[in-house]
């Protein structure tokens, strides 16, 4: 169908952006960015809202002009192109159908505009390609939120752009129709082969769908890279709590072993391998994802290659089906997060239990100590957590 | 099951108060609220029409002293046509030019306001609707002096040489459809202004980034989404300017009288009511099938 001849021409292309920065009178909303996305890609700007994802991607469009530096797609500086003369197209992100026209008018506008001819057959095609083909008749507001979506899309891509930007083109649909879109979204840019710049604030959204996630936060991008990486290697603290969640607790650096770092946390020695560590030297936080820390009673011996935290204590489990989750507190007053699978394998704990925490070495990071351990963490309440937590 | 049916239901249950007494008297509130209203309209619209219809059916012979008989005379309606066939074209054409003019004045109004005013927006609206502080009368006096032969306006006009050493303003057409188009300007912009403030900026976005410029983007989606608003300006205009007779006695002359004139002359000055009535009678007939006519051309219930 459609997505095959789409395809066969809409070559994705490179798009850079060079030191673009943006200010709204005093209010910088994107500082000195650079961003190169890949032709063919599917690249997520990820971040909270507020911090310059959907300037940035409405630069691209050709909505807002950057105050400095430059965007070239394809080796051509489109900078300063009206928004209607790039070959870019945007899902925005309360879809803006026009209301005053049908479904077939709305996916046809493009076409019509560009005088393109056989616009029906394409239009169709396009209806066919988002499930869509005996809507053409209706209006947007006979549709459901989620047949919107689809059509939003179909009228972006059968222009067939050079880049297609997703303005947090799910965030108004429902949890379950916002999987299936997902799924829906991978599988139409793996069909069309068109570049996709998905803004989203969802980190689940992103790592599902994205190859390339860069997270962005106050106007600048923290860490880019594919989804593995920025979770398992997160390269600041805004990442590794805005990605999933961390355990971060404060440590020494007391030097180098081989291939390891030594860190002193609360009179243990953690080790750390040199590549997941972000500075060797001085006060730093240490951090492990709560599914990758084993609980065990108290005493229990270790592996050679193991991290140890000893002599917490259970102060809630909150059972959720596929996993278990355990607050538990240190000596130091601080409570860090266990996640346990339910294998049945593994020892349960009640809160008052008194228990160690085990860990993989080659699973420890290491990130600056100057950092906020809390940036990011959007369940954070500062003036609800006790002195001295650091989760 | 109807809404007495409920009320039973629900009395029917022990030791639950009996609501019946409140769901009445909320099913009559309704009425209750619609009744003053209704009875302004009947006292003063269905009757007084009523009344106007039969008094242009009236035999001419009678007068205001030894009263009319009815004697069905459709005949006046004939009269009424062919005596003063030139001021009822003459008010249609004059109040389709002012709100033509209206219009084109208006919706760059409107449009600004609604999308470039920013915190000037509510002042803007005030400004709008200021001219009704005062009378319409005076309004329409105050334009007698702007337009008169020694005012500014007429006098630059010589200089420049648009109009000749001895042309005027006052007194002709161009002041009449003025003096139209300025007092109900208002009309038209405010619900200009409604219907395109309503328009969400991001379907303007939303064209120019489907290759859209500026002006397409105006044509295929600001234009169409306000045409509730045009349709709505242009009656509020266009009614009032066909039937007006102040413009037109103030600024113009018996060869600028529109047939609002002409009711008012026939009815006070000849006293010949069964003409005066057949005139109105004719001008409402006539409204309400162009306003028919240009309703369903515009399309506007497509409209969401």
């Amino acid at each position: 169908m459609t997505a095959s001849h789409a395809a066969s021409d809409a070559s994705g292309a490179d798009l850079a952006l060079s030191s673009v920065t943006k200010r709204f009178g005093s209010f910088t909303a994107v500082d000195d960015l650079d961003l190169l996305v890949g032709r063919g890609q599917f690249f997520a700007l990820l971040g909270p809202s507020g911090c310059g994802k959907t300037t940035t991607l409405r630069m691209v469009a050709g909505l807002e002009e950057p105050t400095a530096g430059r965007i070239d797609l394809a080796g051509k500086d489109i900078t300063r192109l009206k928004p209607y003369k790039r070959p870019v197209n945007t899902v925005f992100q309360n879809y803006a159908l026009f209301p005053h026209l049908n479904i077939f008018e709305n996916v046809a506008f493009g076409l019509r505009r560009r005088g393109v001819k056989d616009v029906k057959g394409q239009v169709q095609d396009m209806l066919d390609l988002v499930e869509l083909s005996s809507y053409g008749g209706r209006r947007p507001g006979q549709l459901s939120g989620g047949q919107q979506q689809r059509v939003a899309l179909a009228r972006a891509l059968i222009n067939r752009p050079q880049v297609l930007l997703l303005d947090e083109p799910l965030g108004a649909l429902d949890l379950k129709l916002r999987r299936q879109m997902q799924i829906e979204l991978k599988r139409i840019q793996t069909e069309v082969g068109i570049t996709f710049i998905h803004v989203t604030h969802d980190q689940e959204e992103a790592m599902t769908m994205a190859d390339t996630i860069a997270v962005m936060n106050e106007g600048v991008i923290e860490q880019m890279g594919g989804p593995t990486e920025l979770y398992d290697n997160p390269a600041t603290t805004f990442v590794s709590n805005f990605l999933g969640q961390s355990n971060l607790v404060a440590g020494e650096v007391l030097g180098q072993s081989g291939h390891e770092l030594v860190v002193a946390v609360e009179g243990s020695k953690l080790g750390v391998p040199m590549d997941r560590a972000r500075s060797t030297s001085g006060a730093v936080w240490v951090g492990v994802r709560p599914e990758k820390v084993f609980l065990a009673a108290s005493g229990t011996e270790t592996e050679d290659n193991d991290n140890v935290l000893r002599g917490a204590v259970v102060t809630d489990v909150s059972f959720i089906g596929v996993s278990t989750q355990y607050l538990v507190r240190m000596p130091w007053s601080q409570e860090l997060t266990v996640f346990e699978q339910n294998t049945g394998a593994r020892e349960s704990f009640r809160p008052g239990d008194a228990v160690d925490l085990h860990w993989m070495a080659a699973h420890t990071f290491v990130l600056d100590a100057a950092q906020d351990a809390h940036a990011g963490d959007e369940t954070y309440d500062a003036d609800l957590a006790p002195a001295g937590a650091g989760t | 099951m109807t809404v007495a049916d409920v009320g039973r239901v629900v009395e029917g249950t022990e030791d639950e108060p009996p609501r019946r007494p409140r769901r009445r008297s909320g099913w009559a509130t309704g009425y209750l609220l619609l009744l003053p209203g209704l009875l302004w309209l009947v006292l003063f619209f269905a009757v007084p029409t009523i009344q106007l219809v039969a008094t242009s059916l009236y035999d001419q012979a009678g007068s205001l002293d030894t009263g009319y008989a009815m004697t069905w005379s459709f005949g006046n309606y004939l009269d009424a046509l062919s005596t003063y066939r030139q001021p009822f074209l003459r008010s249609l054409m004059y109040a389709t030019v002012a709100t033509v003019a209206a219009l084109l004045l208006a919706y760059p109004l409107a449009y600004a306001i609604a999308f470039k005013a920013g915190r000037f927006k509510n002042l803007m609206l005030v400004l709008v609707i200021a001219p009704f502080f005062t009378s319409f009368l005076v309004r329409t006096l105050a334009w007698k002096s702007i337009l008169s032969d020694n005012g500014f306006i007429v006098q630059t006009l010589q200089t420049i040489g648009i109009l000749g050493p001895d042309g005027r303003l006052l007194a002709t057409s161009v002041a009449v459809v003025t003096g139209l188009t300025y007092n109900f300007l208002p009309f038209m912009v405010l619900p200009l202004y409604a219907s395109l403030e309503k328009i969400d900026p991001r379907l303007m976005e939303a064209g120019k980034d489907l290759y859209a410029n500026g002006f397409t983007s105006f044509r295929k989606i600001t234009l169409p989404l306000s045409m509730p608003g045009v349709v709505a300006g242009t009656l509020l205009t266009f009614i009032p300017s066909a039937g007006d007779y102040i413009n037109s006695e103030l600024l113009g002359t018996p060869q600028q009288y529109m047939i609002g004139n002409v009711i008012d002359n026939t009815f006070l000055v000849q006293l010949n009511y069964p003409i005066a009535a057949a005139c109105s009678v004719i001008l409402m007939i006539v409204i309400v099938i162009m306003v028919l006519v240009y309703v369903r051309r515009a399309g506007t219930e497509e409209l969401v």
